[in-house]
Parts: C-alpha cells; sequence; structure tokens
C-alpha cells in the first residue's frame, strides 16, 4: 500500500510530468486557455494513458523481452499508442456521440502527447509491476490534469492583465508557467 | 503550398534556420526544448539526433508520398519516424553513452517531436526528395541553434560554466537549470526575439504546423 501512496504523491506533485519533466508541454500551452477545454483534454489523456499503459506493459513484458526485442519498444509504443487513439476516435463516435463531442477534438492531439508515450516507456524503465505501472499511469494523468486546471485559472488572469506588448501571448504563459512551476518546487521540499 | 515548389534548394535549407525556425518561431517541439537544455552539451546532442532522424524521415517520406495511402498515413509517418529513432538511439547508447543517459527518455520521445511529423506533414509528403532533404537539414540545424542557445544561457547563468567548462563564476542560480528556470528562459528568448524582430507575439500555439491539423480539421481542439 505504501508503495501505491508514494506513486501517487510522485506521480501528482513532486514528479509532476508537465512542470518538472516537460512532458506534454504543448497541450499545456495550447489547450490550457479556459476551465471546460482543460478539463475536456485531461479526462482524454488520463483514459489514454491508462489505457496505453494497460495495453504496452503486457507486450513488452511477454512478448519483446522473452524474444531479444527491447530495442523495439519505442517503435511498437507509439504504434499501440497511435492505432489505440484511432480506434477509440471511430468507436465513440459510433457507440457514444455525446461522449465523442465532449472528446472527440481531443483525441488526435493525444498521439503526439509525449507524456503518453513517456509514462509508457517510464513504467518499463522504472520496473513497476503490472498493476503498478496502471495506477501510476492514472496518477500521471490526474496530475497534468491538475497542472492543466490550474494553469488555465492563471491564464484567465492574464488575459485582463496590463502587460508589455512584446510579452503578450506565448512569452507571458512561458514566463507564468515558471512561476507555477516553482510553487511545484516546493512539493519536493525546496 | 504550391508556391514553396518554385523556391530554390538554398532556400528550403536556410528558412529553417532564423526566419521559420521550428522552435522559437513555428513554437513546435518545446518539451525537449524544455528538458534537455541544463546543459549546452546536452541542446547540442539532443539537436543533432533530431536532425538525423529529420532528414532521414523526410527522405523516406517523400520517396514513400504516392504509395502511403491517405487514411494510414500518420500511423505510416510515425514508423518510419521511429525507425529513425531506434537507429539514433542504438547508436548513440554504443558511441556516446554519456549523453544517451543524460538525455534519457528524451531520445526515444523524438518520436512524438511536433517538428518531425510537422514536417512530414507539411513538407516532405508534398515535395520532391532533394528539397525535402534541404528543409530537414535546415529545420534541424535551426532546432539546434536554439537548443544551444537555450542550454548556454541557462548553464551560464546556473551552474557558471558554458559546454562543461568553469568560468569562475563564485555565486550561480541554481534556479535557472531547474525546470521553473527553463520555461523562463524560453519565455525571455522568444520575448526578446519578438522585440528584435519587431513583429507581434504569437498570441497562440496555432494550427499552422501542427501536424494533427488535417486529423482535427481545423475544429481547434486546443483553441476552442
Amino acid at each position: 500500500m505504501g508503495t501505491y501512496i508514494t506513486i501517487m504523491l510522485s506521480a501528482i506533485l513532486t514528479d509532476n510530468y508537465v512542470l518538472s519533466k516537460f512532458m506534454g508541454i504543448c497541450p499545456f500551452l495550447g489547450v490550457s486557455k479556459k476551465l471546460d477545454s482543460s478539463v475536456g483534454m485531461g479526462v482524454a489523456v488520463i483514459f489514454v494513458m491508462a489505457c496505453a499503459t494497460l495495453i504496452t506493459y503486457p507486450i513488452y513484458t511477454y512478448l519483446l523481452l522473452p524474444n531479444g526485442l527491447e530495442y523495439l519498444r519505442t517503435m511498437a509504443f507509439i504504434l499501440i499508442i497511435a492505432l489505440f487513439v484511432q480506434l477509440v476516435e471511430i468507436i465513440l463516435k459510433k457507440v457514444m456521440p455525446p461522449l465523442y463531442s465532449m472528446l472527440g477534438v481531443y483525441l488526435p492531439l493525444i498521439t503526439t502527447n509525449c507524456a503518453v508515450l513517456g509514462v509508457t516507456l517510464d513504467n518499463i524503465d522504472s520496473g513497476y509491476t503490472y498493476m503498478q505501472s496502471v495506477f501510476n499511469a492514472i496518477c500521471v494523468g490526474i496530475g497534468f490534469t491538475l497542472v492543466l486546471i490550474i494553469f488555465s485559472g492563471v491564464r484567465s488572469k492574464l488575459e485582463t492583465a496590463d502587460i508589455p506588448e512584446t510579452f503578450k501571448g506565448v512569452p507571458s504563459t512561458l514566463v507564468a508557467g515558471a512561476i507555477v512551476s516553482l510553487s511545484f518546487m516546493a512539493f519536493s521540499g525546496m | 503550398m504550391a508556391d514553396i515548389k518554385q523556391h530554390s534548394n538554398w532556400y528550403e535549407f536556410t528558412k529553417g534556420l532564423i526566419k521559420e525556425n521550428p522552435n522559437l518561431v513555428s513554437l513546435l517541439g518545446m518539451c525537449p526544448t524544455l528538458a534537455v537544455t541544463t546543459e549546452a552539451i546536452n541542446g547540442i546532442g539532443m539537436g543533432l539526433a533530431t536532425t538525423f532522424v529529420l532528414v532521414g524521415s523526410n527522405l523516406v517520406i517523400s520517396l514513400l508520398k504516392n504509395v502511403i495511402p491517405k487514411q494510414v498515413k500518420l500511423p505510416a509517418y510515425i514508423v518510419i519516424i521511429a525507425g529513425f529513432v531506434t537507429v539514433i538511439e542504438m547508436l548513440m547508447h554504443g558511441f556516446i553513452p554519456s549523453l544517451y543517459s543524460a538525455l534519457g527518455n528524451f531520445l526515444s520521445l523524438i518520436v512524438v517531436n511536433c517538428i518531425i511529423l510537422g514536417r512530414a506533414e507539411m513538407f516532405a509528403s508534398k515535395n520532391k526528395v532533394l528539397p525535402s532533404i534541404c528543409d530537414g537539414l535546415g529545420m534541424g540545424l535551426g532546432f539546434t541553434l536554439s537548443l544551444t542557445l537555450m542550454g548556454s544561457i541557462r548553464e551560464l547563468i546556473g551552474s557558471g560554466s558554458i559546454f562543461g567548462i568553469s568560468l569562475g563564476i563564485p555565486q550561480s542560480m541554481t534556479l535557472f537549470i531547474m525546470p521553473a528556470g527553463g520555461f523562463f528562459v524560453l519565455g525571455m528568448i522568444i520575448a526578446v526575439i519578438n522585440k528584435v524582430a519587431k513583429k507581434k507575439p504569437p498570441q497562440e500555439m496555432g494550427c499552422k504546423g501542427c501536424p494533427n491539423a488535417s486529423t482535427c480539421k481545423g475544429n481547434g481542439g486546443c483553441e476552442q
């Protein structure tokens, strides 16, 4: 049980993927403009991360590892993620149109979200068991969503702030990101 | 896109360096830019690895552009890119193990670097082989240039050295080699570029150059 709590705290707070591992910066800067889209993107990411880990972990352990094909993991994992995302998109469109209209626009963006591939690779590297890996993936997704939600709040304030012309837009967003990242550093005791 | 075909190969090569720098102007590939630039040498390593993958994937994709069916082009591109990433991973593991461990998983994550997919989608799939190679080389070196710039600034302020050579500065601001410093330095560089180029700073990430623009059909998943 203790391991799970450690995994949870480190994935959500101390080793947050966006703010200290720099994965998933594109959606962090692109999607975090409004609360709604932050939540939508976050939910889609949690779902894809969990499912991607569910599929990639057994494939690595039972298919690639016994056959000495570890070096193929990058290729195998990204292909699985890309195919899985397209599959989910097609199924959602057919079976659950309301959910599709909510998450559909975010799904294509997830294929190239490096946090998803990153978490599947990290799970293998850190030697987690199957259950721990899936749990870690969900927690990383929650951490991602949390940062997106916090940051959408910061950005809505930035919209109305009086900032120098050169800093408007992306530069001010990045500097604000630095400050949010600073506040997350406190979780690791600095 | 049609007018690009008239440009010379030299133009395709040079445009990526400064004018259309994929990193600082088009704002693509932000993750490695922030993550690996704690030292200038890591920036160069990452940049050159990306350049290798970019040139290779542009070459193969422009050769195969008429063969790949439209419906499966994204998975097909990803497989090609992942192949080159695996090659550079193994080469770097074998020949430069120190850099390999410094870059860590970000070497594998070149696969999902938006620059590479973006160039495949926007350039290599529409152009002949030679311009595609020039484009890949230029964009890759432009990326290397901005990573090295980021790395030098962060290393200089954060640990008082440059390319691993200590400059004997007694007090260094460790904050700059920490994650927060990465965001800050990148924001500052983009702001300075906007000031110098006297152009309006980018307000959005924009669908321009986004590899997913075709699948998301400009629904603006990121800009709702």
